[in-house]
């Protein structure tokens, strides 16, 4: 039996067979590999890219104390970007599974229609959703747009969902029992982080203070762009650190939308304001790289 | 000289829902072809869209005619039009259209530009390109085409791709770039792991079913177009989670795993379902084994989430409503929940109506209803339930969504049909006001299902409540137009019957449905389209005369002996009559008075040259006009004389 880090040592492997960059996990809070900059700022543009990289994606409304076996607070996504799109990229993904020990002749697959949109990212894709035996275990996507950019190659996203993917072929009906190692389980490794950001971002967060942060981080994002706008030398701006500030407030919107502390009225006004930032962010990008 | 052909289009999976709507396109445009030709098949898998015309005789059925000028037209029309197309006046047909002889140029279609075409206009509903920005649209990317016309491969490109002879089989169990011909197409498909036809994989599916379901024609036809080679297989879960209310596992099972639910000798549900799996066979039991861990997870959360939402009641969250939006500019769903509760009571709803209507949007704050969405109001009604709510108020709770659709049930009590036309004339009225108004096939906030799901409570309910007085003025329209839609097409009745009953009022349905009933029941009469017609006549009367018969009565020593005498006493008379009749008999009434009507009109002329007898015979004639036009307005049935 694969342990988890098996696992995603062969998926690696099997992508960086197919060209793919193996980079490391962004290292700031996200809610999904896709708003990592090596998914949202290098899908822009005409340049070819293949990247693979394991992400951390922390979603504060999702905690429950450690206690559910199937909800996380931070889960793993494996997050492969192909740009653009190989015509056999279904057969690729499909390879990756078996690499991984899944044979595909005994297994129910299925491509169920689900279409993929971030309104705080300007971004939008179809594809579907993988079904294997009635277990969702990867998103599949066409990108079409990001930050409000018609993209000029379609990468596909494969974002496979590792807790679930592992569990399912451990035969484990929670994810803490998951074995991480041969003797370390999921468990051992992630309860007290489920545990402890589950209390601070329902009880303890303080939400004068998220507010104050989330108004740092954006009022800097937003000098920073109005900057680029006068900057003579677009290629050394520096762009990679404002969208830093993006996804800080993204972070912020999301704890704040966890602890219960944006009203009705403001909720669609803070995703806007995300959102204006995001799609600042990736018109410059482009502009830069023109 | 006739051939088959084929054409199949290659794609990544297609979603389910859309394929249907595809093959009709698909079957209309090879229709035209085959004018010269035998039945065309269509026919799809995921992966797969597929058109087949038999014994196709391609020299006739791509022979066009343009037409052009009548023969008789001056030569220079003749010559411009032979310019056109690049031919000299003399190389022109003639042929005959119903407007005579036309000249024509007679031309051969290009098959590769028409398959092209075919191809490209399918109305997809939502399109994407996958080749670089501006290239092709199609719902996924297309990556074979197999186009041929008896041995001969038909030679096109599309995105990229060419056509060719080659198809591939399912995805794993068959093999890929096969050659076929048109003739060992679907055999070789077959051998390959894809059951071309859809009605063959239904017939797979439901013979290997061996368990009692619910029957389910929408999940089956979803699940026929999600498999090229369907084969069911039966699983179980643990009884406990019988427990749970069976709306949630049944939507569990449904919406989030396409399982069949599947019930005991006495129709209640059993801890089994069926799902169907794209391969041929379970050997292992391993799809099994993965879907029912699968279930455990799904009915685990809805029960921890069950047990969740019972630590603060129904009626302690309905502030928490605050925080959900009901839409942007018309605030939340506390502040509709406040409207709802007072409509509820100037529509006369009870206590326990009115206690529905405050508790019937809290389970929206509520886990369960969170994580499955499509159970609100089911689950709030369940809630009710076991907190301790009466009876009537969990019940209406639970119904207030109904009638999700024209053929759903309306709510079951009085109590739940009053929360649930409150609930939704707030919403109409609401949408309205801030200009959300459905247009086309256009309508988000689903506002013509809500005036659809008032109509159908309202008559089938018998409820006789004046909603009319709380309809904003700009709704009224709407709902009217709901109110004709549901009389002409749900329940059948002429277009001119149900014009003529709405234009004598629609303040209560209920009534409404009781004098189409009725004019349905006289209408076949001999007398009663002749009446109709001299109504019609009668009004025609008096908008000429300009007469609108204000503060006149009619003066009986005026009135004449002989028709004008005799056509005023049955006036008299059936006026009293109708007051003790119902509308049926009172229409049969009125009809009865044909004949006096006629004669009058035969005998008696109404333009008398004295004017206070002609302005007592205007008078008489409206009187007629009005007290009779009361159940309906027979001036607007069409009569066939």
């Amino acid at each position: 039996m694969d342990t988890y880090q098996d696992i995603i040592f062969k998926l690696k492997r099997y992508w960086a067979d197919r060209g793919c960059v193996i980079q490391e996990p962004f290292d700031m809070e996200v809610g999904a590999g896709t708003m990592a900059p090596e998914t949202f700022l290098r899908v822009l543009g005409p340049k070819p890219y293949r990247v693979a990289y394991v992400q951390p994606s922390r979603r504060p409304a999702d905690g429950r104390y450690g206690e559910n076996p199937n909800r996380l607070y931070k889960h793993q996504q494996l997050q492969v970007i192909l740009k653009p799109a190989p015509e056999d990229v279904i057969e690729q993904y499909l390879g990756s599974l078996e690499a991984i020990g899944i044979d595909l002749r005994k297994h129910d697959l299925k491509l169920e229609e689900d279409n993929w949109e971030s309104p705080t990212l300007g971004a939008w894709g179809v594809g579907w959703q993988v079904m294997l035996d009635g277990l969702e275990i990867t998103q599949f996507t066409y990108f079409q747009q990001c930050g409000g950019i018609d993209l000029d190659l379609v990468p596909a996203e494969l974002t496979y969902g590792l807790e679930r993917l592992t569990a399912f072929l451990q035969v484990r009906d929670s994810v803490y029992d998951i074995a991480w190692t041969k003797d370390v389980t999921y468990a051992d490794v992630r309860f007290q982080d489920e545990l402890q950001y589950s209390v601070y971002n329902f009880e303890m967060a303080e939400v004068a203070t998220l507010w104050k942060l989330f108004d740092l981080h954006e009022g800097e994002a937003a000098r920073l762009i109005v900057l680029f706008k006068k900057s003579p030398d677009k290629q050394r701006f520096p762009l990679l650190p404002t969208y830093d500030h993006v996804l800080k407030c993204s972070h912020l919107f999301n704890t704040l939308d966890a602890r219960g502390a944006i009203s009705v009225t403001e909720r669609v006004g803070v995703i806007a304001r995300v959102r204006k930032l995001a799609v600042g962010v990736a018109e410059a990008w482009v502009e830069a790289a023109a | 000289m006739s051939a088959d052909l084929l054409l199949e289009i290659g794609s990544e999976e297609i979603p389910d829902w859309m394929i249907p709507g595809a093959l009709d396109h698909l079957a209309k445009q090879a229709a035209e072809l085959v004018k010269h030709g035998g039945p065309v098949h269509v026919d799809a898998t995921p992966r797969r869209l597929v058109v087949r015309v038999l014994g196709l005789d391609a020299e006739q059925s791509l022979v066009t005619y343009e037409r052009g000028p009548k023969t008789s037209a001056p030569a220079g029309a003749v010559a411009g039009f032979a310019r056109k197309w690049g031919v000299e006046p003399d190389a022109l047909t003639r042929i005959e259209t119903p407007n005579g002889e036309v000249f024509a140029h007679r031309r051969k279609l290009d098959l590769a530009q028409m398959l092209t075409r075919w191809i490209e206009t399918i109305p997809f509903p939502k399109t994407m390109y996958w080749t670089g920005k501006n290239g092709p649209r199609f719902i996924r990317p297309i990556r074979w085409i197999v186009a041929l016309l008896g041995d001969e491969v038909i030679p096109f490109e599309i995105a990229g791709v060419k056509s060719g002879n080659l198809t591939n089989g399912h995805r794993r169990l068959g093999a890929s770039n096969v050659p076929v011909t048109v003739a060992n197409y679907e055999a070789k498909l077959r051998g390959n792991f894809v059951i071309l036809s859809a009605d063959e994989r239904k017939k797979k599916i439901q013979s290997e079913i061996h368990a009692t379901i619910k029957p389910d024609a929408g999940l089956l036809e979803t699940l026929v177009y999600l498999t090229e080679y369907p084969t069911p297989i039966a699983g179980e879960f643990d009884p406990s989670y019988l427990d749970l209310p069976e709306e949630v596992l049944v939507t569990v099972m449904r919406h989030h795993q396409k399982y069949f639910s599947v019930v005991d000798a006495n129709g209640k549900l059993a801890n089994q379902f069926v799902a169907v799996m794209n391969i041929d066979a379970d050997r292992e039991g391993l799809v099994k084994r993965g879907n029912e861990r699968v279930l455990r997870a799904r009915f685990n959360d809805a029960r921890f989430f069950w047990n969740q939402d019972q630590h603060k009641k129904l009626a302690d969250r309905v502030q928490d409503l605050a925080n959900v939006t009901f839409q942007a500019k018309l605030g939340s769903y506390l502040e509709k929940t406040k409207r709802v509760v007072e409509l509820v009571a100037h529509l006369g709803g009870d206590t326990h109506a009115q206690r529905a209507a405050l508790l019937s949007k809290a389970d929206l704050t509520t886990e369960l209803v969170k994580e499955f969405t499509e159970l609100q109001g089911v689950v709030g009604g369940r809630y009710a339930e076991v907190q301790g709510e009466p009876q009537e108020v969990a019940v209406a709770i639970y119904d207030q969504y109904k009638p999700v659709s024209m053929e759903d049930s309306i709510p079951r009590t009085q109590a739940g049909q009053i929360v649930s036309i409150a609930d939704k004339l707030d919403t109409l009225n609401g949408c309205f006001s801030v200009g959300l108004i459905p247009t086309g096939s256009k309508d988000p906030f689903a506002l013509r299902r809500a005036a659809q799901g008032i109509v159908k409570i309202l008559v089938e309910g018998k409820l006789r409540l004046p909603v009319r007085k709380f309809l904003s003025p700009d709704v009224e329209p709407f709902v009217l137009d709901r109110i004709r839609y549901y009389f002409r097409d749900v329940r059948g009745f002429k277009y001119d019957e149900v014009n003529a009953i709405l234009a004598s009022g629609w303040d209560d349905l209920v009534d409404v449905e009781e004098r189409m009933a009725a004019i349905q029941a006289v209408r076949s009469t001999p007398d009663f389209e002749p009446l109709a017609a001299s109504f019609k006549r009668i009004q025609n009367i008096l908008k000429q005369a300009k007469f609108d018969g204000a503060g006149r009565s009619i003066d009986p020593m005026l009135i004449e002996h002989g028709p004008e005498a005799d056509l005023h006493i049955a006036f008299v008379a059936t006026k009293l009559e109708v007051i003790t009749q119902d509308y049926r008999e009172a229409l049969e009434s009125i009809a009865a008075l044909r004949p006096k009507v006629d004669l009058f009109f035969d005998k008696v002329l109404v333009n008398a040259p004295d004017e206070r007898i002609r302005q007592n015979r205007l008078t008489l004639l409206h009187s007629l006009l009005a007290e009779f036009s009361t159940i309906a307005d027979f001036s607007e049935i069409v009569t066939s004389s």
